[in-house]
């Protein structure tokens, strides 16, 4: 039971998969001007990446193996893009709204880096079912957890009086890297 | 399709519409990789070559592929390619494979490639798509390769350091201290010096384009005193 909850508070804080592993930026850029529409990206993101992990976990190990350690990616993606459909009807089925706000970024869960990320990373570190399962949950609830950070600030930075050249994304991305900076303080918190 | 056409598709990956600074997609690996030149440069023109790849595999078949189905069949495409470019790279260059580790294996979902494969290739012919593809994948290298050359320098004072992992051990004393005897600065190579270094890129582009915009307004329009005469 411990080992899981370090997995979680490593992979949440210690490792996060934005700020420090940055992976998934584009979502972090793309979505996060509006609250709302983080929550529900950060949501969809950790319906897909929990049932992507723990699913190319299972075809790594009793598809795969390593004769057909080629076909790795391969078939992580098409895993992932049809978890990515699946999770599209659903969000169509029960709430129209958020489908309006999340709009053509659902699709795009699977050009998320950190969607294929983690279970190549997975399989790198040699990880059981349940461990796998548990580092895409956490990686997830991570990226969720920065989205709403990162969107809480840019939202207040709108009405900010930024210097010209820096309006936009260049002082988006410099306000990640503050962001980044205090989560390099978590170093070290898991062994 | 004339020359000024392949010239203006160039001039728009590399800076018009250049996906590091202005497009902002593919960002993970331009802030992961670009910890020093060299594997900046090396992941850059690994994506460059699947772009151009891609976009000329993509262009053929785009009337044969039903349009609903579209986008899994160009990421399966991207993932065949990237696949071999991974498979060539282990075999050729297995100390970089190390270093880039899963960034190989993630150009598949590099938002930019599957961008230009969909806004591009699936518009255009084979040849124009995979020169737009490297020409985007060569602008991507140069964000990169300034990016990488940023942190190396303020990060270990150092430039083209691992560059025998690329191109073999007799290289390896190409490396250039630019500053001798410096102690290092942790937060350049750490990940809150990509994000910050690419801000700072950013905002280096929008006033170079800020400061042509401005020349192009001082200079005197030709017809202007002919424009008042009429009026007057």
């Amino acid at each position: 039971m411990t080992e899981y909850l370090l997995i979680l508070v490593s992979t949440v804080l210690v490792n996060n998969i934005v700020m420090v592993k940055i992976l998934g930026l584009c979502p972090f850029m793309g979505v996060s001007k509006k609250l709302e529409a983080a929550i529900g990206m950060g949501a969809a993101t950790t319906f897909v990446l929990t049932l992507g992990s723990g699913a190319s976990y299972l075809i790594e190990h009793y598809l795969l193996g390593p004769d057909l350690a080629y076909l790795t990616t391969l078939s992580f993606i098409v895993v992932i893009a049809g978890i990515v459909q699946f999770t599209e009807m659903a969000v169509k089925k029960t709430s129209p709204e958020l489908y309006q706000i999340l709009g053509i970024y659902l699709p795009l869960i699977t050009t998320n880096c950190a969607v294929l990320g983690i279970p190549l990373l997975n399989v790198q570190a040699k990880h059981d079912f349940m461990q796998s399962l548990l580092f895409g949950f956490g990686g997830a609830m991570g990226f969720t957890l920065v989205m709403i950070l990162f969107a809480g600030i840019r939202e207040r930075l709108e009405g900010a009086d930024v210097p010209g050249i820096f309006k936009g994304s260049a002082i988006a991305m410099v306000t990640a890297g503050l962001m980044s900076l205090s989560f390099m303080g978590f170093s070290g918190l898991v062994k | 399709m004339n020359l000024q056409e392949y010239k203006d598709i160039f001039h728009n990956g590399m800076w018009k519409q250049n996906t590091g600074v202005v497009q902002l997609l593919g960002m993970c690996p331009i802030l992961a990789v670009s910890s020093s030149v060299v594997n900046g440069v090396s992941l850059g023109l690994a994506t460059a070559v699947v772009m151009a790849l891609s976009g000329a595999a993509v262009a053929p078949i785009r009337n044969f592929v039903p349009n609903e189905i579209r986008i899994p069949v160009f990421i399966l495409i991207i993932a065949v390619l990237v696949t071999v470019v991974q498979y060539l790279m282990n075999a050729y260059m297995y100390g970089l494979y190390v270093v880039l580790g899963i960034f190989i294996p993630l150009i598949v979902t590099n938002c930019i490639v599957l961008a230009r494969v969909e806004a591009f290739a699936s518009k255009n012919s084979a040849t124009t798509s995979a020169w737009d593809g490297f020409s985007m994948g060569l602008g991507l290298t140069a964000v990169l390769a300034v990016l990488g050359g940023m942190r190396e320098i303020f990060g270990h004072g150092t430039l083209l350091s691992g560059i025998d992992l690329a191109l073999g051990e007799a290289t390896k004393n190409w490396v250039i201290h630019v500053i001798p005897n410096y102690k290092g600065f942790l937060l350049a190579i750490l990940p809150p010096g990509a994000f910050i270094g690419l801000g700072m890129l950013i905002a280096g582009k929008n006033w170079l384009g800020l400061r042509a915009e401005r020349k192009a307004k001082q200079r005197p329009l030709p017809m202007t005193p002919l424009q008042g005469a009429t009026q007057g």
